[in-house]
């Protein structure tokens, strides 16, 4: 079975967790840029929850349903429709054969639709991921364009039994949504900080320039000036990263960044915070706050916690 | 040894030390990389090295409270790659003007003439430090020295899928189409990524490499 594309929308593609273990041959792990939004979505109707989505990011995406499936969505401010129901975020929604579904962005950022069964592309180096930089993966390496045919995957049992408990088009239940910190983000040291850097990174609210992407934010605001020229050794960089270039306006690297670099590693958004760097659109305003690596760790902890939490519960319900 | 934190889920680890010449240094690396993804231990998804350090990525939620010290004495525990182990793979370039758009560049930079800077390009044994920046990137160390040109004022918005080029000390091969602001110097027929293939890349960490000047008949019967 597949779901029709009516309408693309603007840079819509298909994403799963991404690729695991390939960073020795330069591949990034890509992926959903807020995996956990992904992941909430896909738990919601019954799917494991790294299968194979849509992550949306602005225009108007119109797809088609062939075969009776269920949906939910996770991220920013977008207005989802199935026919004439709107669907909170966070819930499911029963498709019917036929149906059409509708994802309107409110406001500029990044949603993740999960569908049972998942998006069926092949997998390719252990993902459904499409990498947009190397051009491959998901459907033919590239954004979603009006008319593709994008092949759906088998629901699980799981899947049928939740869909079986949605008394009416929207379920009554919903996950738990995390919600960050309005403009902040939470960063950590990282190796190459010094105090006077890091005290022009933490005192300002810069905008995110027009030239950001999957690979990176690049802000716009008053000059860092690193700390010393020299020129450092390309080494590991990881999504969350904030990168310091000559040029003295810093980078936060997202999900599908490059796998080494050799600009000053300055501070690091912690992890539970990408999701909300993920958000984050072209002059969009953000600023930092310093927190200390082993919160960011506990934090970490805390949110796997509360996603096993609700996916045993799931499993308790419908299991 | 010297570890840091990159980020709340690795640990970057710096093996620079006084003693090590970049050659040393590179298969103590490549042995410390190897020696760790061998351990499998718990919780850890990803190694990856570069020039003089290796990266360790982890779920934090499966790590082990020792981590740290179990790290450390995996490294210790590694010692130097054997050499003979390593590869030796051919990359035939054509050196072509079509192909060499910074030839002249390069030549205006070193004084040498264009025959010149390819003989010494493709004379040369190089190592691969690490692969990067993209899919099957690979940073060539062992550029000889007439050769080290910066990169461009300003990068390519594009450039071919298979140009050889260099910067700097480095020299590389752009496996894909991409932006980019090294000195292109030839192109090779290879696939450098292939997506469909294990390992997904011709280059691995730790290879040698030569380059090969080939014609652009030759070229093209590679490609075929």
């Amino acid at each position: 079975m597949t779901v029709s594309v009516i309408s693309a929308g603007f840079q819509t593609t298909v994403q799963d967790c991404g690729r695991v273990g390939l960073r020795k041959f330069g591949v990034t792990p890509g992926g959903a840029l807020d995996p956990i939004s992904l992941r909430l979505a896909n738990l919601l109707i019954g799917n494991l929850e790294c299968t194979a989505g849509l992550e949306c990011v602005s225009g108007r995406l119109r797809l088609r349903f062939h075969d009776e499936r269920i949906l939910a969505w996770s991220g920013g401010e977008f207005e989802v429709r199935v026919g004439d129901n709107l669907v909170p975020i966070l819930h499911c929604a029963r498709v019917s054969t036929d149906a059409e579904i509708e994802i309107l962005p409110q406001r500029h950022g990044r949603a993740w639709l999960a569908i049972s069964g998942g998006i069926n592309v092949p997998e390719i180096l252990g993902s459904r991921a499409t990498d947009l930089r190397a051009h491959f993966g998901g459907w033919e390496g590239r954004a979603l364009r009006d008319g593709d045919e994008l092949p759906l995957g088998v629901e699980s049992e799981l899947c049928a039994r939740v869909r079986d408990e949605i008394a009416d088009q929207v379920s009554d239940w919903s996950a738990p949504r995390f919600v960050g910190r309005g403009k902040l983000l939470r960063i950590i040291r990282g190796k190459n900080w010094d105090d006077s850097m890091g005290r022009k990174l933490l005192a300002q609210t810069f905008r995110v320039a027009m030239n950001s992407d999957r690979m990176g934010l690049r802000l716009d605001g008053e000059e860092i000036a690193p700390a010393s020229r020299r020129e450092l050794v390309s080494e590991a960089v990881t999504p969350g990263t904030i990168q310091l270039p000559p040029s003295g306006a810093p980078v936060i690297l997202l999900q599908g960044c490059q796998t080494i670099g050799g600009y000053p590693k300055i501070a690091h958004v912690i992890t539970v915070d990408l999701g909300y760097a993920a958000q984050l659109q072209p002059l969009h305003e953000v600023g930092f706050e310093l927190i200390e690596l082993e919160e960011a760790r506990q934090l970490l902890r805390e949110r796997e916690r509360e996603i096993a939490l609700f996916r045993a519960g799931l499993e308790a319900r419908f299991g | 040894m010297k570890i840091d934190p990159l980020g709340d889920s690795a640990l970057i680890i710096n093996l620079a030390d006084k003693i090590s010449d970049s050659s040393g240094l590179l298969a103590r690396v490549l042995s410390a990389a190897e020696t760790i993804e061998r351990a499998k231990l718990p919780g850890v998804i990803d190694v990856t090295s570069s020039y003089e350090s290796v990266a360790v990525f982890f779920q934090i939620t499966q790590l082990g409270p020792d981590f740290e010290d179990r790290i450390r004495a995996l490294i210790a525990s590694a010692g130097v790659r054997v050499s003979g182990k390593r590869r030796r793979v051919e990359i035939p370039v054509c050196y072509d003007e079509e192909f060499a758009l910074d030839l002249k560049r390069v030549a205006n930079h070193t004084s040498l003439t264009p025959d010149a800077i390819v003989a010494l390009h493709s004379s040369a044994e190089y190592t691969v430090a690490c692969i990067g920046f993209m899919p099957g990137f690979p940073f060539l160390a062992g550029l000889p020295q007439p050769l080290c040109v910066p990169r461009l004022e300003s990068p390519r918005t594009k450039v071919s899928a298979g140009s050889v080029a260099i910067a700097n000390a480095q020299a590389g091969v752009y496996p894909l189409e991409s932006p980019g602001g090294w000195n292109v110097l030839g192109r090779t027929p290879l696939q450098l990524f292939r997506v469909n293939e294990s390992p997904p890349t011709l280059l691995q960490p730790g290879d040698y490499v030569h380059f090969r000047r080939i014609t652009r008949a030759e070229f093209d019967v590679f490609k075929q």
